[in-house]
């Protein structure tokens, strides 16, 4: 296989991988066609998190935190046992983040910094690329507390959940808006070819609803900064910042497969460096470096006189014109501790932090299923699949309701969408467990179990018609889905402003058997701040965070053992 | 500067202003454009009354569709509803992420089967959708009726928000809604609602059901819940009422969820009269029609008869 073929597969082989991952998002997402199986569960035909289970970092993140490699996480060995013989060839050639930068790096410019000398001096090794290995470090001592921060920058999570919460959405709302302005024109051919192409889009890129997400501008933002520091250094984000790159950096530590030079055809000619995506050194008067190559193999294809050379077993000893290379990773010992040092501290503070466990946000209620709080930090990566797939668009990413230590983890806001009673489908896209797999049974609970609470509803008087106004109303008690109905009305006899008699039925809550599902809060005619509203007291998952001296019935969870 | 410079420099920036001027008033206080077309449509999708059949007739009957032939061969069949070549609108209750023995929902084989035979009567097309409370992907799924209904021959279409026009509906309360627009561009309209008590209009059979014609912030209507009912029921006039009383939620109604609320009557109710229908259809849960306020409203707006026996009622049981 000559150099030329071995670099296009590299290209392929990015194109195939991105194209999995992103048909991945597009599949987390409840197909209208779906089925339903005959104990009534609605499943997701594909397994849409199996990209996510792919990272060593989340594994290793959650195996520190918790303990435990949940379930599929262990196909992440499947990237790290051939990252330990090969070196960084996932960055390279599978990790769709990696692709995207790559691609949006090579677009040409004409900017001076971009050609030449310019771009040769900012292709060579910085100091900056050790700043990931802080990161992995900080990270990692801090998932040792119990606080999985890797969620922020693991470049798996940040692009699931970039595409699914963000760009994809916004593709949706560009669509809308440009079929309607389309249609404006009047001109009928026009228009019903745009609705054509619209129909023939929008069941593969879009979803059946328009989803609105909160706090999305900082996802958005993040991720744009991301793409747009690729126009100023290289796949900036690959070699400074990314912790997955680092860890397997990292582990790239005993690689047999690597960069051999031959400094006596060398003419330093330095096309190597140009076209170089690691930064790692190919050219002949800098070391190579293992930990920072990304195996694109484009110094090899470049070079004009056959000098450089992947190969197992190279050698990569000093010659005469070229520095010996290295596996070591770029840090010493003293920032190491440094780093660890900053993640253990992180932990107590954000801890001592008010939103954690004693001022915690009435309105942080997380998806149904959610493990207890303290559990699920050390669960959440952050990837938003959850979000993505609820089909009323309940769930959200916080910004700072959960304190920063949750910025970005899943809240339910019921005014935008409640949680159906019969769905599971967080709980069944979740790679990490942070939200249990539930079966319909063990949501809607029965006489014996108590169903999946995740707050409670409570009436405001003031805005309540009913209540405040003389006015009829049930549509609370209409929604609401259990059975009995947690809400229910007494009949009085009411006078309004003009002396009128207005019979009315005034709605309460029973705590009981209230689930905070959040169907009430989302009907509420009261549409701004409504009469009904959900918090997060009387979640199943919390034990200190209860109304209720005694409730009927097994928490679920319990049941199990 | 030279005599030429300047020349073209004044020349730029007078043509600068007169072209910012000019842009100015000519958008000066325009109207925006966009705000949405109001449509105008009768609905009335009635037939002419036949004197020599009943108005409405109910069925009994273990087997279900049975129950439905039987009682739509005595209000003329279907071939007095359906000519060749019409469009058909079927709407069934698809409202809540239910299952059929909840019986929140339409009962999705006798939706099918309605599906059937206006094919065979030679609908052109028929289409099978409501607006739902629920998310429509989750309701269509969970009731069967999509399933049942495309099975059959339908094209079911689950609601998106371009489906719905802005129209006048001419009502006391009713003015200008969205109204999905299936329901209005169509030759026949068949209502197919379920029987289910309601905790502010006693009852959701025939009329009530009209709500899901309407897309909007419905939820304010019940605040004036019978006027409202009495104005869609006035606005949409169906060709052919067919009660699905099969199953009958009995509490905990519009939405259910338990089985032991349910009770299991197995009865079909066919009506070209939606108020003798409803009429009819509440005395299954117990209740009676001079009570029920939106009945007695429709009647006194003369929509049609409350009391279905001097409309002309046979029962085959």
């Amino acid at each position: 296989m000559t150099i030329k073929t071995a670099q296009n597969l590299r290209r392929i082989s990015q194109i195939v991988f991105f194209l999995i991952f992103f048909w991945l998002i597009l599949k987390t997402n409840f197909d209208v066609n779906l089925g339903m199986s005959e104990s009534g569960e609605i499943t997701l035909p594909y397994p849409v998190s199996i990209a996510l289970e792919l990272d060593p970092l989340v594994a290793l993140g959650i195996l520190l935190a918790d303990g435990t490699i949940f379930k599929g996480l262990l196909w992440s060995l499947v990237v790290l046992i051939p990252t330990i013989f090969m070196g960084r060839i996932f960055c390279g050639w599978v990790c769709p983040l990696g692709s995207l930068n790559h691609w949006i790096s090579e677009i040409p410019s004409e900017r001076l910094g971009r050609k030449g000398k310019g771009k040769i001096d900012s292709n060579r090794y910085k100091k900056y690329q050790r700043i990931k290995y802080y990161l992995f470090f900080f990270f990692i001592a801090a998932a040792l507390l119990g606080s999985l921060q890797l969620g922020l920058l693991d470049p798996l999570s940040l692009m699931a959940r970039s595409i699914g919460t963000a760009v994809l959405p916004a593709i949706h709302t560009v669509a809308d808006g440009l079929l309607l302005w389309i249609k404006s024109w009047g001109i009928s051919p026009l228009g019903n070819l745009a609705q054509l192409i619209y129909d023939l889009a929008s069941p593969i890129l879009l979803t059946f609803r328009p989803a609105h997400f909160h706090a999305i501008l900082t996802i958005g933002l993040f991720f744009i900064a991301i793409l747009v520091m690729n126009r100023v250094f290289t796949r900036f984000w690959c070699r400074g910042i990314c912790p997955l790159g680092a860890m397997l950096g990292i582990f790239s530590r005993y690689a047999i497969f690597g960069l051999e030079k031959d400094d006596k055809g060398c003419d330093g000619c330095n096309l190597c460096l140009l076209h170089c995506q690691g930064a790692d050194g190919p050219d002949i008067n800098s070391k190579w470096r293992q930990s920072e190559c990304v195996v694109c193999l484009n110094c090899q294809a470049i070079c004009p006189n056959n000098s450089l050379k992947f190969k197992f077993f190279p050698r990569l000893g000093k010659t005469e014109k070229s520095p010996a290379a290295t596996q070591k990773v770029d840090i010493t010992r003293r920032k190491v501790a440094v780093s660890v040092a900053a993640g253990l501290a992180m932990v107590p503070l954000y801890r001592t932090g008010d939103a954690y466990k004693v001022n915690s946000n009435p309105g942080l209620i997380r998806p149904p299923g959610a493990i207890p709080e303290k559990d699920f930090l050390s669960r959440c990566i952050r990837c938003g699949q959850c979000m993505r797939v609820c089909p009323n668009n309940a769930l959200h990413p916080t910004f700072m309701e959960s304190g920063a230590e949750g910025i970005w983890t899943p809240i339910m806001i019921p005014r935008i969408g409640y949680c159906e009673p019969t769905c599971t489908l967080c709980g069944q896209v979740c790679p990490t467990g942070a939200i249990t797999e539930l079966t319909v049974k063990e949501k809607v609970g029965d006489d014996k179990t108590r169903p999946v609470r995740v707050g409670t509803a409570f009436i405001d008087r003031g805005r309540c018609l009913p209540w405040g106004m003389t006015t009829p109303c049930i549509v609370c008690e209409e929604w609401c889905p259990t059975t009995p109905k947690a809400i229910y009305l007494e009949d009085e006899v009411t006078i309004n402003g003009r002396d009128e008699v207005v019979p009315v039925k005034r709605p309460y809550v029973d705590p009981d058997r209230c689930t905070g599902c959040g169907a009430c809060e989302y009907a509420c005619p009261i549409i701004n701040q409504p009469a009904i509203y959900v918090t997060s007291i009387g979640e199943s998952r919390s034990v200190e965070n209860q109304i209720i001296l005694q409730r009927k019935g097994i928490d679920p969870g319990k049941q199990k053992g | 500067m030279e005599r030429r410079e300047f020349l073209i420099k004044a020349g730029q920036a007078t043509a600068l202003v007169v072209a910012t001027v000019a842009t100015g008033f000519y958008f000066h206080n325009r109207e925006i454009a966009g705000s949405d077309k109001i449509i105008f449509k009768t609905t009335g999708f009635e037939i002419p009354p036949d004197s020599t059949l009943p108005v409405i007739a109910l069925a009994r009957n273990e087997d279900h569709i049975a129950a439905l032939h039987d009682s739509l061969e005595a209000v003329g069949w279907i071939g007095r509803f359906i000519k060749p070549g019409e469009r058909v609108t079927i709407k069934p209750n698809i409202a809540w992420d239910r299952s059929p023995e909840q019986a929140a929902d339409t009962n999705p084989y006798l939706v099918g089967e309605m599906v059937r035979l206006c094919i065979a009567a030679g609908a052109a097309e028929v289409i099978v959708t409501d607006n739902p409370c629920n998310d429509a992907r989750r309701t269509f799924i969970r009731s069967g009726i999509k399933e049942q209904a495309e099975k059959a021959g339908a094209r079911v279409i689950l609601p998106q928000t371009e489906d719905f026009i802005m129209t006048d509906l001419k009502g006391e309360l009713l003015t200008v809604w969205p109204v999905l627009k299936y329901f209005v561009e169509t030759d026949r309209f068949i209502n197919m609602p379920i029987v289910k008590q309601h905790s502010l209009s006693s009852c959701t059979i025939g009329m009530k059901n009209l709500y899901g014609i309407l897309g909007g912030r419905r939820n304010q209507l019940h605040q004036k819940i019978d006027q409202s009912i009495v104005d869609l029921a006035a606005f949409i006039r169906p060709t052919l009422t067919v009660v699905d009383a099969t199953h009958v939620l009995m509490r905990g109604g519009p939405q259910g969820g338990s089985p032991g609320d349910v009770k299991t009557v197995h009865t079909v109710i066919c009506s070209t009269d939606q108020v003798a229908a409803d009429a009819r259809g509440c005395e299954l849960l117990g209740l009676k029609p001079e009570h029920v306020g939106h009945i007695v409203l429709a009647q006194k707006s003369g929509l049609g008869q409350l009391d279905y026996r001097r409309a002309g009622y046979k029962e085959i049981v």
